[in-house]
């Protein structure tokens, strides 16, 4: 059984959602020219995941899933309507997105300056509708969990952005061969550094008795009196 | 007849140049994923194998050409400051019809995509069609507009299905290239290729290596056409 907090440092590391997923790449290969603007998406996607993940969880929880109806009347027991998933998830990212929109415009314009022009595009972005898919596909068991896989996945997202941005700037110094410039190195970066993410995979989740230790330990002694 | 025919405007042909043209240019020298840079969000990770490159890639066929058409019929309906909702809802409904038409007769392919075919929704390639043929476009040359971006697309996510599955499985659409790598009485290491000693490269069917032979097709791509190079 996973915790909550496996499932958060599951959801940036191990299954993170640009290098095990490759969601949201649009976005993050058009947007990641320099960090500022990279930290600005990467920032507002961590916000709209927080936001868009739970309410989602709750529609697909009291509303579509098999038999999710029975609280209004107990003859809705078994309706199934999870094939209309897809047109409510969208509805609720476009619709969440705009009024984060105009909220974050009128109550804090200074954020509004750093995130507006990224907002209408997060509408869009895959990352955003694939935490709501990857929410309902794992069936996670409460809303907490659902939060922090939602919380966590955005953060990963964010560490991926602002590190392959600081990338590209750097390797603008660079002799890249010409026709490898721009697009192709991002790509064969990204591959690199999902590479390197794949090495988190080895981290082990959810309490399991460790019988290695033991083991380790006897070896471990072992070689010691050798050496001596 | 010969005078009605002047008055009119010289009806253009369904397939002319122009509407060829359409079709072929995404194919090579604007391929949406290599050049325009859409839809690689849910491209990648379902080129592990052919078919589902096959079946991702007809997908999408069959939403863009209906969108594009679809949009571009209500293009002069659709309130500017709403559009995305609306282009939205079109893809929705047409990804709905895909997902209960593979779940019906592809079950095994449907479980595989999983989350993926919910995704086309927020393919790039979708909205970026839309946003940037459709809404300004005749339905017919939208529907060419669609059809030729898609089998880009679609070309391209095969062509990556084809490395990854042959080198990092050893067959192609489910069929055995290089022999069997099962151990057999006569041939401890397998047959075919295997029996000399051949080993599946597992590094292939690793999300990570889609990535890179996409940036090799590019590079590939632009070493051939040098107007392609970006600057930087």
């Amino acid at each position: 059984m996973e915790s909550t907090l496996d499932i958060f440092v599951k959801a940036i590391f191990s299954e993170n959602m640009i290098f095990a997923y490759f969601l949201g790449m649009c976005s993050y290969l058009a947007v990641s020219k320099t960090v500022k603007t990279a930290v600005g998406l990467g920032a507002a996607v961590i916000f709209v995941l927080v936001v868009t993940v739970p309410v989602n969880y709750l529609l697909e929880n009291y509303m579509l899933k098999e038999g999710a109806l029975a609280w209004l009347d107990p003859s809705l027991a078994d309706l199934d309507l999870s094939f209309l998933a897809f047109i409510m998830f969208i509805a609720v990212v476009a619709s969440i997105v705009q009024l984060v929109e105009m909220l974050v415009e009128k109550f804090a314009p200074a954020l509004y300056g750093a995130l507006g022009i990224f907002l209408p595009l997060i509408a869009v972005n895959c990352s955003i509708l694939g935490g709501a898919l990857f929410m309902q596909d794992r069936q996670y068991s409460t809303i907490l969990d659902a939060t922090a896989f939602s919380l966590g996945s955005g953060i990963g997202w964010f560490i991926a952005i602002v590190a392959i941005a600081a990338i590209r700037e750097k390797i603008r110094y660079s002799h890249v061969p010409a026709p490898l410039r721009g697009l192709g190195i991002t790509f064969i970066i990204t591959g690199l550094m999902g590479i390197a993410f794949m090495s988190f995979s080895g981290i082990k989740y959810g309490k399991e008795v460790k019988e290695d230790k033991v083991a380790v330990v006897v070896t471990g002694m072992n070689t010691n009196t050798v050496n001596k | 007849m010969s005078e009605t025919a002047k008055t009119k405007a010289p009806m253009e042909p369904l397939f002319s140049k122009k509407n060829r043209k359409l079709v072929t240019d995404p194919l090579t020298d604007n391929n949406p994923v290599t050049i325009q840079v859409l839809g690689i969000c849910s491209a990648l990770a379902i080129t592990v194998q052919v078919e589902q490159g096959v079946v991702m890639g007809a997908a999408v066929l069959f939403v863009l050409v209906l969108g594009n058409l679809i949009i571009s019929l209500m293009r002069n309906l659709i309130p500017s400051r709403i559009r995305i909702i609306v282009q939205l809802v079109v893809v929705a409904a047409l990804v709905i019809i895909v997902n209960q038409v593979l779940m019906a007769f592809l079950p095994d392919v449907s479980e595989k995509l999983s989350v993926f075919v919910g995704l086309i929704i927020t393919n790039c390639i979708i909205m970026g069609r839309f946003e940037a043929f459709a809404m300004a476009n005749k339905p017919w040359p939208s529907v060419m507009d669609g059809l030729g971006n898609a089998l880009g697309y679609a070309g391209l996510l095969i062509l990556v299905a084809v490395f990854r599955e042959l080198f990092g499985s050893g067959s192609l659409y489910g069929f055995p290239i290089f022999g069997s790598p099962i151990p057999t009485p006569d041939s401890p290491l397998g047959t075919g290729l295997y029996a000399m000693g051949y080993m599946n490269n597992n590094m292939m069917i690793l999300p990570p290596m889609a990535l890179v032979i996409v940036g090799v097709i590019i590079w590939v791509q632009r070493s051939r056409n040098k107007d392609l190079v970006e600057s930087h």
